[in-house]
């Protein structure tokens, strides 16, 4: 057995400011490497819950997003009668041609314009994402001029909130109702009538045909008949797949951004941890060398040393991990690069960041201990008693 | 006082000296000597005469240039920096002038210690802190921490540590130091008691002529040259 553990939590207790700024200095890194995974993490759920496993996207073939794809009429009535699609308890198919286009917004706050999605829906796109509830108001008549908004929408763009009025594809429209659609991307979204809405834009086609599939395991051989069939210019993708890749440069983006800041962040915070460390060792020649007089090995003093260090990290690791939790609290919009429109996600905190921020701050912890431990395990004995 | 008997301790042409810069400065000159089991001896002498550089010499904790140390029979200048870690966790026991007790671990758990390096289970470490903080006269002070404690009570907590693994020698670097006199004449009596009753060696450096008279044995260096003075 060696030194042991309490002896390095209670050096680490015993001087507690030193330990608190520095595990300080290693938590705000943490917390900068933690946030941005939970940034990450809630811009992929968010984008990833928008889809349901069951239904299905029919986009023009290579397109990226709805926004650049179009589906003519007479291929989206060929895809409606295909033996896949589910039949709602109205015996109409569970199927919805829908248009998407960007327009530009003012914000509530600071005037500034951002562009915002605006859907076209058909009666069935409602039961086919049922994570979209009407909070306020009703929906919109068929036909008629009114639009229903995402809550986020409603409550961050001028003219979104109910009772007021949008102008937009030549057309004053009201707004008749508010929709929450909890933590997806269609609560950064404006719908109404499908076909009001193509001819306000003047468009023939549909930007996508979503479905719900009778059976989802037949999800693959209908992709591969649609696809290769020649009167359809189509792909099929799962909505969870089609969101998911949405999600994913942006999501990269921000965990490359974050690693890049942590990265520099990181060597900070470790020469803080040296500092610290080298400080522990000199407070304490004397106990080394009693330690080693003792007998001891040099693998003892080196572990001793080490585990102090991780300990100090694991310190800086929960408080970071702490402090970036509260960042759950705060929503933020910022540009969907798939789509160039705003999407409104939360930071969300999951049980992988809270161990890879844990075992960054230990490795920080490692990294900054290993050469005080050495020079700790590397101390003469007789030198080690006489300077203590 | 008890009777010297066998050797424990065999020193044959012992040589050491320190190197400053370019310089080399003997501080022990061919010193041959023996001491015998149970014998309480004080080696003394001015600062710098090299008697805390013998007493780690035997304690095998610094190196020798030349010559024989043979303890309980093991050659340990031969025996490599772990096997001599290994070695006096189990035969030496180590009392400072300071006490060099850890100050983060309490009373009981500075005692333990030493034990940490042996084989016991948790239970039979706990039976011989509690016996040999007995034997010093600090039960009820198990869990104070060192700055709990009076210099003298520290100092019997660091003879207990020294003798918690009932090693056959003791290594005392001027002992009662740093104590005033009622607390270091404790530490002595506890030292005399620990060569009466226990059976212990105890090789004892020190300046202190009150100390020495404890002793069996006095032995004077001077310019790394060994005499023996009773």
């Amino acid at each position: 057995m060696g030194i042991p553990y309490s002896y390095s939590f209670r050096n680490l207790w015993t001087r507690r400011l030193t330990t608190l700024l520095t595990a300080s200095g290693m938590g705000l890194v943490v917390f900068v490497f933690a946030a941005t995974l939970m940034l990450a993490e809630g811009l992929q759920q968010t984008l990833v819950a928008t889809g349901s496993p069951d239904n299905v996207m029919v986009l023009r073939k290579s397109s990226n997003s709805e926004v650049q794809s179009a589906v003519e009429r007479d291929q989206a009535a060929l895809i409606e009668s295909q033996p896949e699609v589910a039949v709602g308890p109205d015996g109409k198919p569970l199927l919805a041609k829908e248009l998407v286009v960007l327009i530009n917004l003012k914000k509530r706050a600071g005037d500034k314009p951002a562009n915002v999605v605006i859907r076209g829906v058909s009666a069935a796109s409602l039961e086919l994402r049922p994570a979209v509830h009407l909070k306020e108001g009703r929906m919109p008549r068929p036909g008629s001029v009114e639009v229903i908004a995402g809550e986020s929408i409603a409550r961050r763009f001028k003219g979104c909130g109910l009772g007021e009025t949008l102008r937009f594809g030549m057309r004053d429209w009201r707004v008749v109702g508010v929709f929450d659609a909890g933590a997806t991307g269609f609560s950064s979204e404006i719908w109404g009538d499908s076909d009001q809405m193509m001819q306000a834009f003047r468009r023939q086609v549909y930007s996508s045909v979503i479905f719900r599939m009778r059976n989802s395991s037949q999800f693959e051989p209908f992709k591969a008949r649609v696809e290769g069939d020649p009167r359809l210019t189509v792909e099929a993708k799962r909505e969870t797949r089609y969101y998911l890749d949405q999600s994913e440069s942006m999501a990269r983006f921000l965990r490359i951004l974050g690693m890049v800041l942590t990265v520099v962040f990181s060597i900070g915070a470790v020469i803080g941890a040296t500092i610290t460390m080298y400080a522990a060792v000199a407070n304490r020649v004397g106990e080394i060398g009693t330690l080693r007089a003792l007998g001891f090995q040099r693998v003892s003093i080196l572990t001793a040393f080490i585990m102090e260090a991780l300990l100090l990290g694991l310190c800086g690791g929960i408080l970071g991990v702490g402090a970036a939790s509260f960042m759950q609290l705060i929503t933020i919009s910022t540009m969907n690069w798939a789509s160039f429109s705003e999407l409104a996600f939360s930071f969300t905190l999951t049980f992988g960041i809270l161990w890879k921020s844990l075992v960054f701050s230990v490795v920080m912890g490692f990294v900054g201990g290993m050469l005080p431990a050495v020079r700790a395990a590397r101390m003469n004995i007789v030198t080690a008693l006489r300077a203590g | 006082m008890a009777e010297p008997s066998a050797p424990i301790v065999t020193i044959r042409n012992l040589s050491k000296s320190y190197r400053r810069g370019n310089q080399v400065l003997p501080v022990l000159s061919d010193i041959s000597f023996d001491i015998a089991r149970g014998e309480f001896v004080a080696l003394m002498g001015p600062s710098g005469s090299g008697k805390s550089t013998l007493l780690n010499l035997i304690a095998g904790i610094d190196s020798a240039d030349r010559g024989s140390i043979k303890v309980g029979g093991v050659e340990i200048t031969t025996l490599s920096e772990s096997e001599l870690a290994r070695w006096r966790a189990g035969n030496v026991g180590f009392i400072f002038q300071f006490y060099n007790l850890i100050p983060v671990l309490t009373a009981f758990e500075n005692v333990e210690l030493p034990l940490l390096l042996t084989t016991l289970k948790r239970r039979q470490r706990r039976d011989h802190v509690e016996a040999v903080l007995s034997v010093v006269g600090l039960s009820d002070r198990m869990d104070h921490y060192p700055s709990q404690l009076s210099g003298g009570q520290q100092q019997r907590v660091a003879i207990a540590r020294a003798i918690v693994t009932d090693p056959e020698i003791l290594v005392a670097d001027e002992p009662t130091g740093d104590l005033d006199r009622a607390s270091a004449e404790e530490i002595l009596q506890l030292m005399d008691r620990l060569v009466c009753e226990f059976k212990k060696t105890v090789i004892m450096v020190t300046h202190d002529p009150r100390a020495a008279e404890k002793a069996h044995n006095v032995r004077h260096l001077e310019k790394g040259e060994l005499s023996e003075a009773s």
